[in-house]
């Protein structure tokens, strides 16, 4: 009966072929995500009474609110994600509309690449690379000196605008590829048009540039904020004991103090704070997610 | 009478390809130009320099009596339809439409009135809200040319704004095109690939290949007196006879093809003896009749078969194979339906005047 169903396309029949279709996708959802997530939520919302005593509690979110470490922790750690997006979109921008708008042929090809590169080597390594550059003993500090610049070698490291730099250099490439993907579906007779009828670059870009790329963006923006806010080894190798970062402290909770609760409680915090930046992103730019993600 | 654009011994070179060969043009104030050539004959490369996205090698572009050297596109007097409209999808048809207004810095009711009032008078009155994608193909048309007359431009550049659309709506907008043109009263500047838009709607039409311009005159001139082959194959519909001239009287040619056939025609031009030369005779120029006595005593008069049956309504036309040398010939049906009842097959005379055709010195290589 079921093989009946299936050969003449009966809703039966089509719901079995989507269910094993999406099952590969199922199992890996709700195995790898949705059930840590369930066993972290529970895990969050229990408190140690004695040795292998456990309560159901809020005692693990009260600890977050009534220390102001951990908050003040957690809104710095936005705010430097934030700024992060922002800084990274300034610089893609430009970029991507070079690739996407004036370069042509093996040149559009070699840029692409070039922002492709320093992917190739792991993110520690690249890390690295940084310190190397501006440690007090480093390369940039060094050239400074030499240039007549300062007179004694500046440590360049440990600063918040190093963890900045860091973090942009890491998430250049997630806003490059759909921001060249959003400018290259624009016709360039639009561009023209504008141009015709009276526009001004800065005109064109406000009226007819950034509205088209818009779920470029939006999708570039989440990515990287997403990538800038879970990130872990830029802000520690960058920004050393004064970074700060969110992340560090659910780390601390679950490998160093050996607090699961904690973390747990750290670490829904910090989904929930993403989804609700998110989410506020989306509506200020008039998107909605499927389009963005469809788009990107 | 005042030319709103005239452009001056204008050159663009791209590397060693010379796409605008020292062309000049005038426009006069409120009439329909054409440009009309194949694609890749530097026509597009004319109108962008014409609307200041290309910059000139040599020579000057004047829009309205003054020099455009150095005008960026968005401060000259001139406006552009684009090939696939360019309207902007992000918008709605009033704001599309109010665009321009709005770069000026005109006040926001003024647009709001005059976006209103140029909807009206395309025929889209109470558009303003209407999205893009909700139009027609021909609305679309409509709503682009609002958006660059509601500017007011001494002159509005159509770059093949009807290449798009299919067919029966394409002859329509060409109506609505020349309707348009003459109730502005714009000097419309027009290119194409398409002869029958150019013999239509202008009022002049220059025929362009390889960068220079072949002719230019009103559509009527260059149908019955093309200057060159070039304009004497590419408008209108041609049968193309290349020979050798045997015999050069006053005006009048006589030429045989390779095939052994002799016709006259009339001169294009200085032929002398011996030169080899292309006629070209109008499938409407030739005359057919069941036998050749029916002919005109003035025509030359030819034997032949039907070979072929071409129906198109008011087009209609017969392929003609001459007895003597297999020449195919296209011969245009008469009105009358006296031939309907033609068949492949069937012997045929033809013959048309001399006059009628035209005779021309082959270009260079005697093709």
């Amino acid at each position: 009966m079921a093989r009946e169903g299936a050969a003449r396309g009966s809703p039966e029949g089509t719901r079995l072929a989507l269910l094993l279709l999406m099952a590969p996708a199922l199992v890996w959802l709700v195995g790898l995500i949705v059930l840590p997530h369930v066993e972290l939520a529970v895990l969050s919302l229990r408190t140690r009474v004695a040795p292998r005593v456990y309560e159901f509690g809020l005692d693990q979110y009260r600890t977050f609110v009534d220390e102001p470490l951990y908050w003040h922790t957690f809104v710095r750690t936005a705010a430097i994600s934030l700024l992060a997006t922002a800084c990274t979109l300034l610089i893609a921008f430009p970029t991507a509309w070079y690739i996407a708008k004036i370069a042509r042929g093996r040149a559009k090809s070699l840029l692409f690449v070039l922002c492709l590169i320093p992917f190739w080597v792991s993110e520690a390594v690249r890390t690295l690379g940084w310190m190397i550059l501006l440690r007090e003993s480093g390369v940039l500090p060094r050239l400074l000196v030499d240039v007549g610049v300062t007179d004694a070698p500046v440590e360049m490291l440990y600063h918040d605008a190093t963890i900045l730099v860091g973090l942009v250099y890491t998430s250049l490439l997630f806003m490059v590829v759909p921001l060249v993907g959003a400018l290259e579906s624009l016709d360039d007779s639009l561009i023209e048009a504008a141009y015709d009828l009276g526009g001004t670059g800065a005109t064109i870009l406000r009226d007819i540039v950034v509205p088209h790329a818009a779920p470029g963006i939006v999708a570039g923006c989440i990515v990287v904020f997403m990538l800038t806010i879970g990130n872990y080894l830029t802000p520690t190798l960058l920004g050393g004991k004064n970074s700060l970062w969110f992340t560090e402290q659910i780390y601390t909770q679950f490998i160093t103090r050996f607090n699961w609760e904690q973390g747990a409680a750290f670490g829904f915090l910090l989904l929930l704070l993403s989804t609700a930046i998110v989410w506020i992103g989306l509506a200020l730019g008039g998107q909605r997610f499927g389009d963005v993600m469809r788009r990107s | 009478m005042q030319q709103d654009l005239e452009v001056d011994r204008v050159t663009k070179r791209y590397g060693a390809h010379v796409a605008v060969d020292a062309l000049s043009l005038d426009v006069a104030h409120g009439s329909f130009f054409s440009i009309l050539g194949p694609s890749g004959c530097g026509k597009t490369t004319l109108l962008r320099m014409i609307a200041g996205f290309l910059v000139p090698d040599e020579g000057d572009v004047r829009i309205g009596s003054k020099s455009m050297r150095g005008v960026p596109p968005n401060r000259r007097p001139v406006n552009m339809v684009f090939q696939h409209l360019a309207l902007f999808p992000m918008m709605s048809v009033g704001d599309n439409v109010g665009y321009g207004l709005a770069r000026r810095g005109v006040a926001t009711g003024e647009i709001a009135r005059r976006v209103g009032a140029m909807l009206a008078r395309v025929g889209l009155p109470g558009a303003q809200g209407k999205r893009i994608d909700q139009l027609s193909g021909g609305q679309k048309q409509r709503v682009a040319i609002a958006r660059s007359l509601v500017l007011e431009p001494t002159l509005l550049l159509l770059d093949e704004p009807l290449g798009a659309l299919d067919l029966k709506l394409r002859e329509h907008m060409k109506i609505e095109l020349k309707q348009l043109q003459a109730a502005f009263g714009t000097t419309f500047v027009y290119i194409t690939h398409d002869q029958s838009e150019a013999l239509v709607l202008s009022d002049r039409v220059a025929v362009m290949s390889a960068g220079r311009f072949e002719q230019v005159g009103t559509p009527q001139e260059l149908y019955y007196r093309p200057a060159t082959p070039f304009v004497a194959g590419f408008v209108g519909a041609n049968n193309r006879i290349a020979g050798t001239a045997t015999r050069v009287d006053a005006d009048l040619v006589e030429l045989a093809t390779p095939g052994g056939l002799t016709l006259r025609a009339g001169a294009g031009g200085t032929i002398a003896v011996g030169d080899p030369v292309e006629a070209f005779v109008r499938p409407e120029a030739l005359a057919l009749a069941r036998s050749a006595a029916e002919l005109s005593p003035a025509a030359q008069r030819f034997d032949g078969r039907v070979q072929n049956l071409l129906f198109d309504g008011a087009n209609s036309a017969v392929l003609v194979r001459e007895a003597r040398t297999r020449a195919e010939i296209r011969i245009a049906l008469p009105q009358t339906g006296r031939f309907s009842d033609l068949e492949v097959g069937e012997a045929i005379a033809f013959g048309f005047e001399p006059q009628r055709a035209v005779c021309f010195r082959a270009s260079g290589h005697g093709a």
